[in-house]
């Protein structure tokens, strides 16, 4: 299928465009509040919750008996919540680190969600084929009306975001000092958290219980390799996470048999690889460009340094010398020689080398520049 | 804001009381941090508080912001509430308290001290930045003011927070070691700011380590290790049987004289 075809399709195919729209909107808002698990350093807390969220499908389903999917959706937010509140509780009522907490909490509710759902699975309900869905996910059971209601809770997350951005940034950056502002950081701090356990929560039925947490952070991760700006950090996580909802859905709707959820995280993931490689300020490839290159730049200066001392003493600075005198100097190489040659700061001659007035000046000011940070 | 003016060479002089703490006693888990302190603090003065590691020092400043909420005690500003006049404190946290790759910008970071004013909602505009430019200038930071915070040195960083609490135009500052890990030119910067506060009639409150610096840089010293051992004017107090008191060891400190 070529991309033409493809982009027909999604504009024409109920299915398809419902799936594509519908992982673009997950993708944009969990990417966005992500971005703020990410800097509170709560990446884990995204698992948890969608591991928290388990035995809330089942319970609601053993109540109603049917497999309506905001009924579901709304055991899930109930418990998604508990298991958050819990986790809270302990950071602050034991001496456990949130890790522990964490670690607890998800392991705990998950083990007594899958408890439900074989214990559901066992029963003559013939209703209940298709309920562990949602352990990883099926875009293709999304409807119009799941995608309204996605639509919805985006628009009022970013609403929320743009009022009290200046106090989500404060809680962020600075708890303390936000507190002796005035500001009730609690309250801030449960928006926050009930957003996102709102966006996993509307996950769940696409990606599902167990890749969930990737929603939230893959996007966040490869956006805060581009920018230094929140605004910007937010913005790319968005953007991020739509085009991995979007790609995703084309890929897995291209082959057969590739489920949706998992392609998702993947081009998810695929971002993040990108993002930390390439990078201009913070990627590793860059990086370690610039690493080389100041080392080589020091290896260069240190040389020309070493070869002024040697040409200050002589009334003529374009004296040549013998190029062997520079032996005794350790960072001396062939390699560095020639590299200056290039430059045109100093001159070779059989075996003599001489300062280019160039070179004369570059290595002065190295002086220069040394003198003044000594100072 | 009702300000006496001050005489500059009695700037410590006993009137209006800017800081008062009752009875105060802080507990993190069984073991108090700090034991029913009590603590007056005049207005205009520029006061150290000093003691050993784990004294509770952060935790008392902690405890009058509101950040700890303390077992016992009571905490009162000019004679009222802390909670009804946060808007004349301002605070100057310790500079590892946060994370520094934070993605935002030094003037970004300084025009939090607005926000506090502006209060719930409401942005900071021209009159906002205005303000936190100013305070950048005062630091010697104006040149910085688009760094990304963590490409600061730690001196950078410790002026970007003290310039933070200036534009908040309080009465009283509150600061957790402002002094440690910067550089001797940043430790003169900073100290100068003080004394320059100090002569604008504000009263401001210091966690130091530093007990060589006490009688250079301040007129007024609270000894403390979780009980209140000391408080008063440095020129009376700050001597070796109250060092010794606070921190337990036979300490001698030559005080030039």
């Amino acid at each position: 299928m070529d991309i033409e075809n493809y982009i027909e399709l999604v504009f024409n195919d109920y299915t398809l465009r419902t799936i594509t729209l519908g992982t673009a909107i997950l993708g944009a808002v969990t990417g966005m509040l992500g971005s703020f698990a990410v800097l509170r350093k709560q990446s884990l807390l995204g698992d948890a919750i969608s591991h928290a969220a388990l035995p809330g499908i089942a319970i609601a389903f053993l109540i109603t008996g049917a497999k309506d999917t905001n009924t579901l959706l709304l055991g899930a937010l109930v418990s998604g919540l508990v298991g958050t509140f819990w986790i809270r509780g302990i950071i602050t009522k034991t001496h456990l680190k949130s890790d522990t907490a964490l670690g607890l909490i998800l392991s705990l509710f998950f083990g007594f969600g899958m408890l439900l759902l074989t214990f559901i699975q066992k029963q003559p309900n013939a209703n209940q084929a298709g309920l562990d869905k949602y352990l990883f996910g099926q875009a293709a059971t999304l409807v119009e009306s799941d995608v309204w209601l996605m639509a919805v809770i985006t628009g009022l997350c970013l609403c929320v975001l743009l009022l009290f951005w200046k106090e989500f940034k404060i809680l962020l950056f600075d708890k303390n000092y936000a507190i002796t502002l005035g500001f009730n950081t609690k309250t801030i701090d449960v928006l926050i958290t009930s957003f996102i356990v709102l966006a996993i929560v509307l996950g769940l039925q696409t990606v599902g219980v167990v890749l969930m947490s990737a929603m939230l952070l893959a996007p966040a991760a490869a956006a805060r390799q581009w920018t230094n700006s929140l605004a910007t950090m937010v913005f790319l996580a968005a953007l991020f996470g739509a085009f991995s909802g979007v790609f995703g859905t084309a890929i897995s709707a291209s082959q057969n048999n590739l489920s949706t959820g998992p392609v998702i995280v993947l081009v998810a993931a695929a971002f993040v690889f990108v993002s930390f490689i390439f990078s201009p300020t913070r990627g590793l490839l860059f990086k370690q460009i610039r690493y080389l290159k100041n080392r080589r730049d020091l290896a260069l200066h240190k040389t020309l340094a070493f070869m002024y001392d040697i040409a200050v003493n002589h009334q003529n600075k374009s004296h040549p010398h013998e190029i062997r005198i520079l032996n005794n100097f350790q960072g001396f190489s062939r390699g560095t020689l020639k590299s200056l040659e290039d430059k045109n700061y100093v001159n070779i001659q059989g075996t003599t080398w001489s300062l280019t007035e160039k070179g004369y000046d570059i290595a002065l000011n190295l002086y220069n520049q040394q003198n003044k940070t000594n100072e | 804001m009702k300000l006496t003016k001050h005489n500059e060479k009695a700037p410590a002089s006993v009137g209006v009381l800017a800081v008062k703490v009752d009875d105060l006693t802080v507990a993190y888990n069984y073991k108090p941090v700090l034991w029913d302190i009590d603590l007056e603090i005049p207005e205009g003065v520029l006061m150290a508080i000093v003691g050993p590691n784990g004294a509770g020092k952060s935790t008392l400043i902690k405890s009058i912001l509101g950040i700890l909420k303390p077992i016992a005690g009571s905490v009162s500003i000019y004679g009222k509430p802390y909670e009804k006049q946060r808007s004349l404190v301002a605070y100057v946290p310790q500079k590892g308290s946060v994370d520094w790759d934070f993605p935002t910008t030094a003037l970004d970071v300084v025009m939090m001290g607005t926000y506090g004013s502006l209060g719930w909602i409401k942005r900071p505009g021209q009159k906002e930045k205005k303000n936190a430019l100013e305070a950048l200038e005062k630091v010697g930071m104006l040149a910085f003011q688009k760094r990304q915070i963590s490409q600061l040195s730690g001196g950078q960083q410790q002026r970007i927070f003290l310039a933070r609490a200036l534009v908040q135009d309080a009465s009283i500052y509150f600061m957790d070691e402002p002094f440690q890990g910067v550089d001797a030119s940043t430790e003169i910067a900073i100290i100068n700011i003080l004394k320059a506060l100090r002569k604008a009639g504000k009263t401001v409150i210091v966690v130091h380590h530093d007990l060589q610096t006490v009688p250079e840089y301040f007129d007024w010293v609270t000894f403390l290790n979780v009980k209140k051992i000391a408080t008063g004017p440095v020129k009376d107090i700050f001597n070796d049987d109250n060092l010794t008191k606070t921190y337990g060891i036979n300490y001698k400190v030559s005080i030039q004289e």
